[in-house]
């Protein structure tokens, strides 16, 4: 190991007046670590059920101009897509994550949308992406990385859309970092994307689309409206 | 970066006469405090978070030594390299040796103080590799030549015209006649400039709010996007950190968080939070195929176990200076180094002497708003006044400021020549300033009032009056 390494863990220790920590005190340690404890989380979404809580993620994700379109079925995903597109003034073309949860939709219903799987490169105006849960907290999604899930599909295109699932909506950071670790190995990058891209660096003035998108679309894909109706039966 | 903290009072009154500066620090003062207000409000918690947060930095320094071999383990789990620099020339070297093991010509960077730190941009370009800010301000200042006047917002001390007249001079192959009166067109030119930069660099740089032991994981907090697509598109991710940056574990970053975006920009989360752990994995469509890590120490290790450590809990939210009256008034680079504000008051002379930046925790009116707003309560007017203490035993300060403070010493630990001479001063200055309430000048005196009034005192002492009070309360 280097000679700077063991000088900057040997100041250490002098500086504050002991050796190596004691090995019991190590195990300890990284038993503390391997517990990962949670410490004090705020109340806001966890005292909240889940229909709540999916209203607390869409109000506090509009908040930062994220823009949110509710959906019955995964089937319905397509049109909302192509209906926001023509809204937006955007090309029918779409770059999608290369993901299995988004096979099942019907876009071969829309044969007039020009559609690419994979990374993000240069030229991609709009990316769709899955998402690993919704944060409600402060309306952040969280993406993980991986081979069905390229990270230049959050970045480069102008106008990003996530499909939500309403079982996806969680209330905290730390619930974000539970499903993470079911996953096993830590993906490369975790993304937490609250609202579009956005700079203050002129006169603290808040202009979306500094570097990543200008547009961030939710489309959450939500049961409560069937299963609302199934009880009023 | 050289430093110009020597001549604070001159840089002080440039930035008192600057009208541009002036006008830009208006606009924070309005800005920031009362945003950061509003975000703390809707969060009950916050006074519980911020004792909290103080405990995970505080437990992870008495530790240091462990958690950073922690993090070094998990980071070469991932695949990743950790390179440690105990000055900032092996640094700037560590980070030299990557760049010309890929043979870069072009390295992106999104925001890094640890890369201000070490002068890293001006080393680069001397070994015949470009630097390219891609943070809107930091490439705005780069453009410039000027060094960041505040932790989250380097650009501060410009306005809109500024920005447009550099964007002129700089970017030449674009139409002369266009317009950049606003602020959304200067946005939008920079993107369109830098989008290319991305897409071509070598290698990309990253600061990091927090260094993750458990998984040996990278934190940015950014609003741009900038540093994401830094580290994303080339074949090299850097990361530039220094020690204090640990935390044990994901729920402790959750907590800082929680503390950070608030504390700095008043939003709820910044709009870009990423947790970056080694390179592309097997399967992985994009991403670098190299993550290293650079530790910087410059000094840090010597600040744990004494009266400084508690510096080290600082998490650069920027709350201290957004707060702070003196910078309010002087702006940032009156401070003459990298870090600006109460906390680099108290940072700088720790990291390039007292004697070179004795000035900086003496520009305090210790009004004790930094501490009060401090995420991780660093106590830093406490913390000033160590260094003006350590000034004085170490005899830094002029002769005539020293002699009278021995002075005023002696006569205040004499009781019964002390209360009389008090009590005669507040009568006759109470007289003499009864009508007009404060003096201009003073005898003896007028290198203090040469720069502010004297409050004209009410004509008893506090001794007296509480003694007074006292007798008062007993014969009730």
């Amino acid at each position: 190991m280097s000679e700077a390494r063991a000088q900057i863990l040997a100041g250490i220790r002098r500086s504050l007046k002991r050796g190596r920590l004691e090995s019991a005190r190590e195990a300890e340690l990284r038993e503390r670590v391997a517990g990962h404890p949670r410490k004090l989380v705020p109340a806001r979404a966890t005292t909240l059920d889940h229909s709540s809580r999916t209203d607390l993620f869409v109000a506090m994700a509009e908040e930062v101009q994220a823009t949110v379109a509710q959906v019955n079925s995964s089937a319905a995903v397509p049109d909302e897509v192509v209906r926001y597109l023509a809204a937006e003034n955007l090309p029918a073309e779409l770059i999608i994550a290369p993901d299995p949860s988004l096979d099942e939709m019907p876009w071969s219903e829309r044969p007039l949308l020009r559609i690419r799987r994979g990374r993000a490169d240069a030229n991609d105006a709009v990316s769709l992406t899955p998402c690993d849960v919704a944060i409600a907290e402060t309306g952040t999604l969280m993406l993980s990385s991986g081979a069905a899930t390229p990270t230049t599909l959050n970045f480069l295109p102008d106008t990003h859309i996530v499909v939500v699932h309403g079982n996806q909506v969680v209330a905290t950071y730390e619930d974000g970092w539970d499903r993470l670790r079911r996953g096993g190995r830590v993906p490369r990058a975790i993304n937490f994307i609250t609202g579009p891209s956005r700079t203050g660096d002129i006169e603290q003035r808040i202009e979306l689309g500094a570097h990543g998108p200008r547009r961030l679309h939710i489309i959450l894909v939500d049961d409560r409206q069937k299963a609302g109706d199934g009880q009023s039966k | 970066m050289l430093a110009t903290s020597r001549t604070f009072e001159a840089n002080a009154r440039a930035g008192l006469g600057n009208p541009i500066l002036q006008r830009a620090l208006s606009l924070m003062r309005s800005g920031f405090p009362e945003r950061r207000r509003l975000a703390v409000e809707r969060l009950p918690e916050f006074e519980a978070l911020r004792d909290i947060g103080k405990s995970i930095k505080d437990h992870t320094l008495e530790h240091l030594d462990f958690y950073l071999e922690l993090f070094e383990e998990n980071v070469v789990a991932s695949g990743g390299q950790v390179h440690w620099a105990r000055t900032p020339d092996e640094a700037r070297h560590a980070v030299l040796q990557i760049c010309r093991s890929v043979d870069a010509k072009v390295v992106t960077k999104g925001k890094s103080m640890i890369a201000e730190e070490i002068g890293l941009n001006e080393y680069l370009e001397q070994n015949g590799i470009t630097p390219v800010e891609t943070d809107l301000g930091e490439y705005i200042i780069q453009l410039r030549h000027e060094p960041p006047s505040h932790l989250i917002a380097p650009a501060i001390h410009l306005m809109k015209e500024q920005v447009a007249d550099t964007f002129r001079a700089e970017h030449r192959s674009l139409d002369p006649a266009r317009s950049l009166a606003e602020a959304r067109q200067l946005c939008d030119e920079a993107r369109a400039v830098l989008r290319p930069r991305f897409l071509a660099a070598d290698v990309g740089i990253t600061g990091a709010n927090f260094l993750v032991a458990e998984t040996g994981s990278c934190i940015i907090v950014t609003n741009e996007g900038n540093g994401d697509l830094t580290q994303t598109l080339p074949r090299v991710h850097i990361v530039m950190a220094s020690l204090e940056k640990l935390v044990p574990t994901l729920e402790d970053a959750a907590t800082l968080l929680r503390l950070l975006a608030r504390s700095a920009t008043g939003q709820e989360f910044s709009a870009y939070t990423t947790v970056s752990t080694g390179p592309r994995q097997p399967g992985d469509l994009d991403g670098p195929e190299q993550y290293h890590v650079v530790l910087l120490d410059n000094g840090r290790s010597a600040l744990l176990g004494g009266e400084f450590q508690d510096m080290l809990r600082c998490i650069r939210c920027s709350a201290c200076m957004n707060h702070c009256p003196v910078y309010a008034a002087v702006g940032g680079h009156a401070y003459g180094w990298v870090y600006s504000g109460p906390m680099g008051a108290v940072l700088t002379p720790s990291l390039i002497g007292i004697a070179e930046a004795g000035h900086l925790p003496n520009a305090s009116t210790f009004c004790g708003q930094c501490e009060s707003v401090c995420p991780v309560k660093i106590p830093l007017p406490k913390l000033m006044r160590h260094w003006r203490e350590r000034q004085f035993t170490e005899k830094l300060n002029p002769p005539v400021y020293r002699a009278g403070l021995s002075l005023w010493a002696w006569v205040a630990r004499q009781p019964a020549l002390y209360h009389p001479l008090v009590e005669l001063a507040c009568r006759t200055f109470g007289w003499f300033g009864y009508r007009r309430g404060r003096f201009r000048t003073l005898p003896l005196a007028n290198g203090w009032t040469a720069v502010r009034d004297m409050p004209a005192p009410e004509g008893r002492s506090f001794q007296s009056l509480w003694a007074e009070r006292q007798k008062g309360g007993a014969r009730k």
